[in-house]
């Protein structure tokens, strides 16, 4: 099945900033693909690349298989939510969301009517002679994505789509957003600095750092099994083990990932590893402790469910886990 | 403004801001007065009468007519070819990095911001030495090199306010670089547009120096008030010209203000 | 290929020449640019930049004194006869007028500028906007008018002066050398408050602009921290607010510097700069030494506008 964007080699450099640096990508069709990062680390530029707002330097481009380079926006079935939503403030809300078709030369009651349909798809009927002024955040946020879906794209950018909006509403527009993609089947490609929100959305994350891609698999993988050491402490900040621990472990590697979760203080059983350690900090956080715990010199951080016994700062304890949960990584 | 503890001003700086603000409009409402004097020979003051008669005077004067539709003609087409350049040029200093930026606009501003009469002077010689013979076409040149800098003041004020990213929606939506300056661009910088249309309007049809230099036998509006003022010989037209002339350059201020109202102010210090 | 209903991934050309052109534009933005700065820049490079070093080239000739034909070779004498003392004075006395007209514009659009800035809120915003605006953009000749109405012996200062009984005040004061005169309106007073009424408008939006600039929480602290209103103004506030008079220093100095048709019209018979190029490149016909005089205002703006960026003043206009 041809892959619904390729990236082969692709760098985009501005000046000596290497934005982008000979990156590989492989997006199937149908896919929910998340691009996660910290800012400056190439995700958004990657997407712009998508978009066909910035060219790259280097290497090649494929959207479903046709060669994308040197194609301007106009001409991409490619559609974008924009960070700040980018309504045009003119034009009514019915009017900003026909606006593809319009260019395009629909009819105007045809693109009355689709623009009407993908009003209400977002759960915004009616709303199509206000002006975008008169909207909410999550509104805006919500006749954007109409105005981008109405179009039909073969794959839908979205630029930190949820990030303006607050908690309560991220979190339903992050399942409104899962189930929308799946009834359409068409591809999402969203980027996010919100671990949290790449981990529930996306069937595949990318994470990038420094305009490549540190690690490219499942929510699972990348949260269990974190490659490197950038992904360990991006994604949900494992603890990583150095080489000395691991050597006490009886586990030959340069370096290990272990997650705070998988730690159990106190109890031990014959089939585990255990280390020794000393609680230096602790505090309480709902429905988890999180305990700091020095051994060797080295912080381990714990997070113990509320209902265990939390030790005391100064305890001496013993930190159990299964070698099943300790990830042997390749870098230091 | 924001949250301010002291909401009412200290007193001292209340006087001193209306004393500065009625400094600034007490001569021009003397204008308007005047305009109604009896009083024909001198500026008597307070007038020994009111009266209308000098405005039928004033109506029935051919060399007030003719001096009024040249500057509304030359106003007219400076304004006209500086919308065009100024719009030009606005959209290449917003919408593109390129190296130079600065440069172009030291280039733009630099007619207002030396004194007219280098503009002037500077203009005068270079017809004289190309020889081109001082002409309604001359006067219009000069005009439309210093009122460029009003447009594009207001011109790239808006295009700040356009966000770039809409423009990439646009573009992302399928609109070619064309629709989307017809569909996009246009109607989002179109009130600025006007406003500095409105403003270019004002400073030409208002302007004395340059025009001194680059005027032939032609008098503008402002040559006609400025022979007056010089060796006056009709002072209650004058009086009443000075309060048309006010008036007429209010109403575009007023217009470029409503329209520019929301967000940016008009680029005043462009004049 | 599993979605054959939705249209292709990439769509061809649009037909006809828009569709080529804009594609083209797009792949080559610095077509879009020379196609953008063109007009313009050839305009104000060949018309405006032209004439100006047409002009300057012309203060390096000289006149013939017996033909009074322009010799065209390359002489400094015109700057020689520049810095003559009867010259000389007349650029000391511009220089002197324009900075003393700076200073009082600042003293008085700071108020408004402040109040404005701080204390209009809503309505009352609006109100001052145009309040400054209206006079700014007036005419220019309306408003030397007005002040001819006012200076006039006849006028409503007399007047005024008159009914407060403090007419000795007023003759007193034109009694003075050097800034006093037979009346207002032909002594260097009645002069330089023209000066101040038609450029200072220029002074405020630029010193407005830069105090909403200073966050009021700022001043709040100072006076948290013990500052007295005189030492939060003079720490916190005038060095902030230097930047806007400085900026609007630029078009009050830079207008006084050239302006020819105020000294003309109200003040006394010696020349200011304005008048002296007029008076060369008109009557007298001696188009190099106008042309050398053009010289000093572009020479004391060029170092004006230098000092004004290095001190951010760009921000402000």
């Amino acid at each position: 099945m041809t892959a619904a964007v390729l990236f082969e080699n692709v760098s985009r450099h501005f000046g000596a900033v290497k934005a982008v640096d000979a990156v590989d990508l492989e997006i199937a069709a149908g896919e929910f693909f998340a691009m996660l990062g910290p800012s400056g680390s190439g995700k958004t530029t990657c997407l712009r690349l998508m978009a066909g707002f910035e060219q790259p330097t280097g290497g090649h481009i494929e959207i479903f298989g046709e060669t994308a380079e040197g194609v301007p926006p106009y001409r991409r079935s490619v559609n974008t939510v924009f960070q700040d939503y980018a309504l045009f403030p003119h034009l009514s809300i019915l009017d900003n969301v026909a606006y593809g078709l319009m260019v395009k030369g629909v009819g105007k009651s045809e693109r009355r009517k689709a623009a009407e349909d993908a009003l209400a798809m977002v759960k915004l009927p009616g709303y199509g002679q206000r002006r975008p002024g008169q909207l909410s955040g999550g509104q805006r946020q919500r006749v954007a994505l109409a105005r981008a879906l109405v179009n039909k794209p073969k794959v839908l950018l979205l630029d930190e789509p949820l990030g303006a909006l607050d908690l309560k509403l991220r979190e339903q527009m992050q399942e409104e957003l899962k189930s929308l993609q799946k009834s359409l089947g068409i591809t999402f490609v969203f980027v996010t600095h919100d671990q949290g929100e790449a981990l529930s959305m996306a069937d595949r994350i990318a994470v990038f750092n420094d305009g490549k891609i540190q690690q490219l698999g499942t929510p699972e993988d990348i949260y269990k099994r974190p490659q490197t050491r950038f992904v360990a402490d991006f994604v949900g900040s494992s603890n990583v083990l150095s080489s000395a621990i691991c050597a006490r472990l009886g586990v030959p590697a340069k370096a290990a990932s272990l997650r705070p979760e998988a730690i159990a203080i106190g109890t031990s059983w014959a089939e585990q590893l255990s280390l020794p350690g000393t609680v230096t900090a602790r505090s309480f956080l709902g429905a988890t402790n999180r305990v700091s715990v020095d051994c060797n010199g080295e912080k381990i951080i714990v997070a113990s469910p509320a209902a265990m016994p939390v030790p005391e700062i100064g305890a001496d304890v013993q930190l159990a886990f299964s070698r099943n949960d300790l990830h042997l990584m390749e870098e230091a | 403004m924001r949250s301010d503890r002291s909401t009412t001003a200290p007193l001292g700086l209340k006087i001193a801001a209306i004393g500065g603000l009625a400094f600034l409009h007490i001569p021009i409402l003397l204008i308007f007065l005047y305009a109604f004097t009896t009083e024909e020979k001198s500026y008597q003051f307070p007038p020994p009468g009111l009266t209308l008669q000098w405005f039928a005077v004033t109506w029935n004067r051919p060399d007030v007519w003719a001096a009024l539709t040249l500057s509304v003609k030359v106003a007219t087409i400076a304004t006209a070819i500086a919308l065009v350049l100024g719009t030009l040029c606005a959209a290449a200093v917003s919408q593109t990095r390129f190296f130079g930026r600065e440069t172009i606009s030291l280039l733009v501003i630099l007619p207002i911001a030396l004194p007219g009469i280098i503009t002037g002077i500077a203009l005068r010689s270079a017809f004289s030495m190309a020889d081109i013979p001082f002409s309604f076409w001359t006067i219009v040149l000069g005009h439309a090199t210093f009122c460029i800098v009003v447009v594009y003041n207001n011109a790239v004020a808006r295009f700040r306010r356009v966000s770039g990213s809409l423009i990439e929606a646009s573009m992302d939506l399928g609109a070619d670089g064309f629709q989307t300056f017809r569909h996009i661009i246009l109607p989002n910088i179109g009130t600025a547009l006007l406003a500095g249309g409105m403003l270019a309007f004002a400073l030409s049809f208002d302007e004395v120096i340059v025009t001194t230099f680059t005027g032939g036998q032609q008098s503008t509006l402002p040559i006609w008030m400025l022979e007056e003022l010089i060796r006056p010989r009709q002072r209650p037209v004058t009086n009443v010209v000075a309060m048309v002339v006010m008036l007429v350059t209010f109403l575009p201020i007023l217009a470029a203000y409503y329209l520019t109202r929301d967000g940016d102010q008009i680029a005043g210090a462009g004049k | 290929m599993s979605t054959l209903a939705t249209p292709a991934a990439i769509t061809p050309n649009r037909p006809g020449l828009t569709g080529r052109l804009s594609d083209f534009l797009w792949k080559h933005p610095h077509v879009l640019l020379v196609i953008l700065l063109g007009p313009p820049v050839l305009w104000l490079g060949i018309i405006y930049l032209g004439s100006l070093f047409a002009l300057l080239l012309q203060s390096f000739f000289s006149i013939d004194d017996f033909s009074g034909l322009i010799s065209y070779e390359f002489t400094l004498s015109t700057y020689r006869q520049l810095l003559s003392d009867a010259n000389f004075d007349i650029i000391v006395r511009t220089i002197t007028m324009a900075a003393v007209v700076t200073i009082f514009s600042a003293l008085i659009a700071f108020p408004i500028a402040y109040y404005a800035a701080r204390y209009a809120k809503g309505k009352w915003k609006a109100v001052f906007y145009l309040g400054i605006m209206l006079p700014l953009w007036s005419s220019y000749l309306v408003k030397i008018y007005a002040w001819k109405l006012i200076l006039a012996k006849e006028g409503i200062l007399t007047w005024a002066f008159t009914k407060l009984h403090l007419l000795w005040l007023l003759d007193g004061w034109l009694a003075l050398p050097i800034i006093g005169g037979n009346s207002l309106s032909v002594s260097y007073t009645g002069t330089f408050l023209v000066f101040v009424y038609v450029w200072m408008p220029f002074m405020i939006l630029p010193i407005q602009a830069a105090l909403e600039r200073v966050p009021s929480n700022l001043i709040e602290a100072s006076s948290d921290l013990g500052g007295t209103p005189q030492q939060t103004f003079r720490h916190v506030l005038f060095p902030l607010a230097l930047p806007g008079i400085v900026a609007g220093s630029i078009f009050t100095f830079s207008l006084t510097l050239g302006d020819y048709i105020i000294p003309q019209i109200v003040g006394s018979s010696r020349l200011f700069i304005g008048q002296a190029v007029y008076a060369q490149q008109g009557t007298a016909g001696n188009i190099p030494l106008a042309a050398a005089f053009t010289v000093v205002p572009i020479v004391i703006m060029g170092l004006y506008l230098w000092m004004a960026k290095r001190m951010g003043a760009f921000d402000a206009l």
